[in-house]
């Protein structure tokens, strides 16, 4: 069964997202999205050193991949666009990830402005994936301007706590027809199978593969765990009942 | 409001008899909480954590991996003008100092700024002594329209502004602002600020506000650690951090944490800090503020601060000198304090690989 996952023009085989921003070193990134099969990698263009010849860490972004710059630093619409035409302008291509983030406490997405900036990109040719606060309104005004995905946070970023916004992204999913990519928070390949058990159709994830003592084997992990749970969501996980079934059910006397 | 009726209210605060009811049960129960009061940060900070400090340095390691990933933002000051009209007995630049004075004019500015770019600093720190008549606002704007030229990104660490002069600046392409208290004991800021604009005490408290209204990116703010009792200027220092953040949320906020250097003058320190108050200082910070940066300079010596990384540092200066116009020519103006560590962003870069961290010189740039 073909099950790719189709973004814009592209069609995935992996649901894994990569986050770029924390690792020790970027000649890691090569090795991890091979072993792991990560197509789609996130870069903020806060950190892209155009310049440097020997420093740009877009040289460590193999071809074959999927290159999603991040507006990272956006403090509102206006920023967010800014900085996504800048990124188009370098040769990043027309992906972007929509992160507007006015709050340093928390580091919470501003989804209003996150709305606008979507607006804005989408007219200009972008295929724009919005990083946002699961709100079901948000994500329905996001997909009527035109995003080509949604990305709900699981818990705030590098917190590593997992799928604590579960019921939310649980009710995007049913009600907006579009890839709900769950982004931020997930700590463990545990937590990304459960985002994938529940139709997310991928996950992002970056904190806890950087953070990891062997980063190259904890991508593996998520790799493994993403496959499994949308497996386990394409075969259809049982109901979960409140009470073991009876071996003379109530109404059994029916039958006789 | 202001910050100041924060520090109003805790200015009679008796620390040390809060402390001295401190139990080793309260303590050990900070670890345990994700989010830690202003009072529970003052615990960390005291003699009662001591035999905790491993436990701090492992959380504040956990923390700043999540938040800011194994990576080390890399920068270097630059200095355009030590000319000053204050009489601050423990600054180098105090105006009684007889030291050699200068003022980079523009082109010695755009000599210094293609030096330093040339060894890969994306973003510069530039700082002057205060005197409107040597660097006036008029002259750092000018200069930061030619460093624009070779940087991404401009921090300024000058007198405290008003606010439409910070706008003025953030408009020509400042992005962060670096200013210390110095001390927040207002009776101490008194006694060692003889005489000049810097006597204000309200002023200069103010101005990271001022900036942030300004809608300034970043502010770094701290204390000079040995001015006045330590444990109560950090205790000041991440009130005053803490008030910044939730007041202005899109602003990012970090501190620094300067211990006092050998400088030209006879002051000596009133209150000593050794390497591991620094170590608690440090850790217990991370832990009471996740998400702020903390700048560690190069007052501090090479092992130190190897040892530093790891446990909270998340931004460090490298080739730095102190004196102006110091990277690119040996001149005879006099240095603000002297330097610990001397190491090249090269031999910098080497060991924060070793130390298993990726070196960035680059964290914005202007849009």
């Amino acid at each position: 069964m073909d099950d790719k996952l189709l973004i814009g023009e592209k069609k995935l085989c992996s649901r894994l997202f990569l986050g770029s921003g924390k690792f020790s070193n970027n000649k890691i990134i090569p090795k991890i999205v091979t072993k792991s099969g990560a197509e789609v990698i996130t870069v903020a263009l806060r950190r892209v050193d155009f310049q440097s010849e020997n420093e740009n860490m877009l040289d460590y972004i193999p071809n074959e991949c999927v290159l999603m710059p991040n507006t990272s630093g956006a403090r509102n619409a206006e920023e967010a666009v800014r900085i996504a035409r800048l990124a188009k302008a370098s040769g990043c291509g027309n992906w972007v990830k929509i992160e507007v983030i006015s709050d340093n406490k928390y580091l919470l997405p501003d989804n209003f402005e996150t709305i606008k900036a979507t607006e804005i990109l989408v007219k200009e040719g972008f295929t724009v994936l919005p990083y946002m606060s699961p709100d079901l309104m948000v994500a329905k005004k996001l997909k009527e301007v035109g995003a080509s995905a949604i990305m709900p946070l699981g818990s705030p970023i590098g917190s590593n706590k997992g799928l604590k916004t579960k019921e939310l992204i649980s009710i995007i999913i049913s009600e907006i027809d579009l890839p709900i990519i769950v982004d931020a928070g997930i700590g463990k390949p545990s937590e990304a199978a459960e985002a994938m058990e529940i139709g997310a159709a991928a996950v992002l994830v970056n904190t806890a593969i950087a953070s990891a003592n062997d980063q190259v084997g904890m991508a593996i992990a998520f790799s493994h765990a993403i496959k499994a749970g949308r497996i386990a969501y394409l075969s259809g996980i049982g109901s979960v009942r409140e009470f073991a079934e009876a071996s003379s059910p109530l109404t059994g006397f029916l039958n006789l | 409001m202001s910050f100041y009726e924060i520090y109003k209210k805790y200015e009679d605060f008796n620390i040390e008899e809060y402390i001295n009811g401190l139990d080793e049960k309260s303590v050990l129960s900070i670890f345990n909480k994700e989010s830690i009061s202003e009072c529970e940060f003052l615990a960390l900070l005291s003699s009662k954590s001591d035999k905790y400090i491993e436990l701090m340095a492992q959380k504040a390691n956990k923390l700043t991996i999540n938040h800011f990933g194994r990576v080390m933002f890399i920068y270097t000051p630059m200095y355009l003008s030590n000319y000053c009209v204050n009489q601050c007995i423990y600054c180098g630049f105090n105006v009684k100092n007889i030291i050699g004075r200068k003022k980079l004019e523009i082109d010695e500015i755009e000599r210094e700024a293609k030096y330093i770019s040339k060894k890969g600093f994306r973003h510069i720190l530039i700082l002057t002594g205060e005197s409107r008549k040597y660097s006036p606002v008029e002259y750092i704007k000018e200069a930061v329209k030619v460093l624009r030229n070779y940087f991404d990104s401009i921090s300024i660490e000058i007198y405290p502004l008003n606010q439409s002069e910070y706008k003025w600046l953030i408009e020509a392409g400042v992005d962060g602002l670096t200013i210390y208290q110095e001390v927040y004991n207002e009776s101490v800021y008194e006694q060692l600020h003889l005489s000049g604009p810097k006597k204000n005490y309200l002023f200069r408290l103010e101005a990271p506000e001022r900036a942030c209204e300004a809608k300034i990116r970043s502010v770094n703010i701290g204390a000079l650690l040995g001015l006045d009792n330590w444990i109560k200027e950090v205790f000041y220092t991440g009130l005053h951090a803490r008030y910044l953040q939730d007041k202005y949320l899109d602003t990012e906020i970090a501190v620094s944490l300067p211990r006092i250097r050998p400088h030209v003058g006879e002051f000596q320190p009133k209150s000593f800090v050794s390497d591991k108050d620094l170590v608690k200082i440090m850790t217990a910070f991370r832990i009471f503020m996740p998400r702020a940066g903390i700048s560690l300079s190069t007052r501090e010596n090479a092992s130190l601060r190897d040892n530093l990384i790891g446990l909270g540092v998340t931004r460090m200066s490298a080739d730095s000198s102190t004196k102006v116009g110091g990277h690119s020519v040996d001149n005879e103006s006099d240095s603000q304090f002297d330097i610990s560590d001397n190491r090249s962003v090269e031999e910098m870069k080497d060991l924060v690989y070793k130390k298993g961290y990726q070196p960035i010189f680059k964290d914005w740039q202007s849009i």
